[in-house]
């Protein structure tokens, strides 16, 4: 009866374990500085666990996700950035920034890691936020 | 504090405002919306389907009240309006309700005309318009079996097919002696006739109807001539008149509508009114394109954006009775000043006949296989001349219907199974699905929703006939000019002369001066930056965030995130020294394929992208250089040996290709550019499907345009023959220039030749003689800037952010 309350009782302790995970400093790597994406533009954190693509928007909001479309996988670091979003170089599906998820109609997501600036340095945090399989 | 909008008339043309309203401005708005159906807004032209027992009520609604509730709407169902009190800006209903508006949208539709015969008003004597009548059908279908229509036009024959196919035995009654008598021709009417009455529909031509017979329900139809026949249900679908009631007591200019400007604002200009109510330059509309676009205007009117006018629809007809193609358009009559082009072949029941007027389509009526409605259409609505074409334009335009699908050109008949889209699979039956599950009208829609048509575009038409033959009648293609993407209203042609006139010299200009709505797309930038470096060759810098992935690169992005390195080979010519330096390389890097390309080159496959401005160095150092594969741009030229060695060989092919390819190597075109000679009429070096092709012959060289393999396969038309190697040269350089100044971005030059016609092309080339000179000079002013090595340029350290991560792990 009470399902969705429930729900949002179960999601509470996650959100607040993830944000204490954010202020953790250890957690937090640097990764260049704004400077080094172009803007409309972005580059990539290479890593065995699969490649996280760093966007930077006109406005010079900083972004990151999985390197992965959840179509068939192309690069979406390569893509053509425009406002909050990403067209995916090999079928040009649309990827929000913000959220990873596709836009619609189409769906899927790749996986949103948390990206913040200190100054002009770009923070990446490679913990994943919850809610999205294709991590 | 926000306006508030109220709209009389809870509809698709109305409720179509809103949504398009609430994308622009989402928080301009209170909306109030009054219907006088106890319903939400549903999907009228679907109703015949829902007769015909193919759908559902709840299958056509396409706002339900949940999307009122969440778009924040208030939502007064079955309350109809009585008043506009316009002094105090608000609208009264039967009820007593009242709201107040700031602006007032009416929208009150259309009702179907009742011929005012004795017993109009018996029962089982009803119009065709909205669930209520489909329900009294369906009921009516359940417990008798005689119907009659009358009306035998568009609505009729749908609604007497619905009946049909719910068991009831069906006359229709027809006042003229040729059925849709305002969409098709004669010969297409009887051919509908014939079909109609082999499904088992009974017809009464020229019969006027005097009178309807019966106490309380209807019991006969009788005719001026005295004849009578059995009724238990009769539909008047003899026409719809706009329902202006409510304006014109309300004191608002209306004629046989209300009468609206280009803004779709009445003589009140807080009051706006969309739809089939309306009349806008003298005409009134009862199909849905028409209706979507107005609403598009006004949505455009309310968000304060003031760029959209309505300038009226061009429309076409389509017929939802499965298993009928039939399509009309335009002035399918002509007059004296006008040629009837006319196709006929009963037994495969196909008609066509195009009515011309100066080289140019007025109209068309099609029966049968209508694949080629809508290329009518464009050439219609285009303007286009068609003396290049004219002698095959009643075959059809040949770049539809064999790409995957056969040669199956009659929608109506194909299967669910039959795959349309043959890039990503997508059969009939999902496209079907998708429009009428989905709720989809436009071709960007079934797009976005299915994928067909998405890829190579070689299905567009027949998904354009799916779209029109499902959502039936009502649809029509974009009756003007299309926008270059949806960030705004503009055409490529108005982009580019607004570039050049305006003297743009940067993305952002170009935005700014063109009211673009949003900071532009993966379509519309990587036009744009094209646009710009070829009108100011050596001012514009080059914009590489708004080009696609490969010419940002400088290789081709394969499947896996790797890339491909293909050097140049000019014109199809290599050296021992150039082969071994690209086996060295392929060993080093470790090149998991090396494979010969069409064009005469060779591509290695599966390369990193760090890795790619390493293998460039080392393949400068043999003098290769980019072949530039990935662009649009000059690709190859390919050639043959020519009478180097050959024994046929009439002219130096190779080293002609050779001049060509050096002239004009790295030169950016609006789309892929390939070149070929031959250098005899055998032709092996293919030039008569490159898009621009020299075949040598004895005398000098034939020049070639406009071909190309691909999707669909076009060869080339003969532009002129020439003496000299310094004249090819120069045409090739005028003629490319021409196209890279004139045609759309991502637009060949076959369906760019199609679209400007080979004579105004000869005009320019040759009849234009200081103009073709001058287009060539232009050309290779621009070339100046244009001829760098790009691999070069990155090997030695250029765009390295492009090639390198940002940062390792691990």
């Amino acid at each position: 009866m009470n399902l969705p309350q429930s729900r949002n009782l179960d999601k509470a302790p996650v959100k607040a374990s993830i944000n204490e995970r954010y202020i953790d400093m250890s957690e937090w790597i640097e990764v260049g500085s704004l400077e080094d994406i172009p803007s409309q533009g972005a580059r990539v954190v290479e890593r065995p666990e699969g490649n996280i693509a760093i966007f930077r928007t006109k406005e010079d909001s900083v972004f990151a996700l999985r390197d992965h479309c959840p179509h068939k996988g192309g690069p979406l670091s390569q893509g053509i950035v425009t406002g909050n979003k990403v067209a995916c170089p090999l079928h040009d599906w649309k990827i929000h920034l913000d959220s990873g998820e596709a836009v619609a109609p189409d769906e899927g997501c790749a996986a949103r890691f948390p990206v913040k600036m200190e100054g002009n340095k770009i923070m990446l945090s490679l913990t994943p936020d919850e809610g999205c399989p294709n991590k | 504090m926000k306006e508030k909008l109220v709209l009389v008339g809870n509809g698709m043309a109305g409720v179509r405002v809103l949504e398009e309203t609430l994308k622009l401005a989402p928080d301009d708005y209170d909306i109030t919306v009054f219907g006088e159906e106890p319903y939400g807004n549903y999907n009228r032209i679907m109703l015949s389907p829902v007769l015909a027992g193919d759908k559902t009520i709840d299958e056509i609604m396409l706002n339900d009240e949940q999307w009122y509730v969440d778009n924040g709407i208030k939502l007064h169902k079955g309350k109809k309006i009585l008043e506009i009190d316009r002094v105090n800006r608000k609208v009264i209903a039967e009820d007593g309700t009242e709201a107040p508006y700031d602006r007032l949208l009416l929208a009150t539709g259309s009702t179907p005309f009742m011929i005012p015969v004795p017993g109009n008003d018996l029962q089982g004597v009803i119009g065709f318009r909205d669930i209520h009548d489909v329900d009294k059908m369906l009921d009516a279908s359940k417990q008798h079996k005689h119907a009659v229509v009358i009306g035998g036009g568009l609505l009729g024959l749908e609604a007497a097919n619905g009946l049909m196919l719910q068991g009831m035995s069906v006359t229709v009654v027809h006042l003229m002696d040729s059925l849709m008598e305002r969409q098709l021709d004669k010969p297409a009417a009887k051919m509908l006739k014939k079909s109609l009455e082999e499904k088992g529909l009974h017809f009464l031509m020229e019969a006027q109807t005097e009178a309807i017979v019966g106490k309380d329900h209807v019991e006969k139809v009788r005719f001026k001539d005295g004849s009578e026949i059995y009724a238990d249900l009769v539909v008047m679908a003899v026409g719809i008149r706009p329902n202006f009631e409510l304006a014109e007591k309300s004191g608002i200019h209306c004629e046989r509508g209300i009468v609206v400007n280009d803004t779709m604002q009445t003589f009140d200009p807080r009051v706006y009114a969309v739809g089939e109510c309306v009349q806008h330059r003298g005409l009134t509309y009862g199909l849905v394109a028409p209706l979507f676009e107005m609403a598009k205007v006004c949505a455009n009117h309310f968000a304060k954006m003031g760029i959209g006018r309505y300038e009226g629809s061009m429309t076409s007809t389509k017929l939802k009775v499965t298993g009928i193609d039939l399509f009309s358009a335009g002035d399918f009559t002509g007059d004296d000043n006008c040629e009837e082009l006319v196709f006929q072949d009963a037994a495969r029941g196909v008609y066509r006949k195009l009515v011309v007027q100066d080289n140019k389509v007025k109209g068309t009526v099609m029966y049968g296989d209508t694949i080629d409605g809508t290329w009518y259409f464009d050439l219609m609505r285009d303007g286009t001349d068609i003396s290049d074409f004219r002698e095959n334009i009643l075959f059809g335009q040949a770049h539809l219907g064999d790409s995957g699908h056969g040669d199956d050109n009659r929608i109506a008949l194909m299967s669910d199974s039959t795959e349309i889209c043959g890039c990503n699979g997508v059969c009939k039956g999902d496209i079907v699905n998708a429009i009428t599950e989905k709720k989809l009208f436009t071709l960007d829609d079934v797009r976005a929703h299915t994928k067909a048509s998405s890829s190579c575009g070689s299905c567009t038409g027949l998904v354009e006939s799916l779209i029109a033959h499902t959502v039936g009648g009502d649809y029509s293609v974009a009756p003007h000019l299309k926008p270059i993407c949806q960030c705004t209203e503009h055409t490529h042609d108005e982009i580019r002369e607004s570039i050049k006139s305006r003297e743009l010299k940067t993305i952002p200009a170009v935005m700014e001066a063109m009211n673009w709505k949003t900071e532009g797309c993966s379509k519309c930038r990587p036009a744009l930056n094209y646009y710009l470096l070829c009108q100011w060759p050596g001012e514009f810098k080059d914009d590489s965030q708004s080009r696609f992935i490969n010419e940002r690169a400088h290789a081709n992005i394969q499947k896996d995130a790797t890339y491909s390195v293909i050097p140049r080979m000019w014109g199809g010519g290599t050296t021992p020294e150039e082969l071994r330096k690209i086996a060295d390389v392929a060993e080093k890097y470790e090149v998991k394929t090396v494979h010969v390309t069409g064009g005469q080159r060779i591509a290695l496959y599966g390369l990193k992208k760090d890795e790619l401005p390493g293998i460039w160095g080392e393949l400068n150092e043999a003098g290769l250089v980019s072949g530039h594969a990935y662009g649009k741009a000059l690709r190859t030229v390919k050639t043959c040996v020519g009478k180097e060695w050959c024994r046929f060989g009439t002219q130096d092919s190779t080293h002609l290709g050779i001049e060509l390819e050096k002239m004009t190597w790295g030169s950016w075109t609006p789309h892929k550019y390939k070149m070929a000679a031959s250098g005899c009429p055998r032709n092996c070096a293919e030039a008569t499907i490159k898009d621009f092709g020299v075949v040598c012959v004895d005398s000098g060289y034939e020049l070639h345009v406009g071909g190309n393999g691909g999707i669909k396969v076009r060869a080339t038309d003969l532009l002129c023959t020439v003496k000299t190697e310094e004249e090819v040269l120069e045409y090739a350089a005028a003629f490319m220039q021409i196209y890279r100044e004139e045609a759309h971005y991502l637009e060949r030059t076959a369906p760019w030749l199609e679209r400007v016609g080979l004579t105004y092309v000869k005009e320019r080339m040759i009849d234009d003689e200081e103009g073709r000179k001058a287009a060539a000079e232009r050309f290779l002013y621009s070339q100046k800037f244009a001829q760098d090595d790009p691999w070069e340029e990155r090997a030695k350290g250029g765009e390295a952010h492009e090639f390198t991560p940002i940062k390792k792990l691990g």
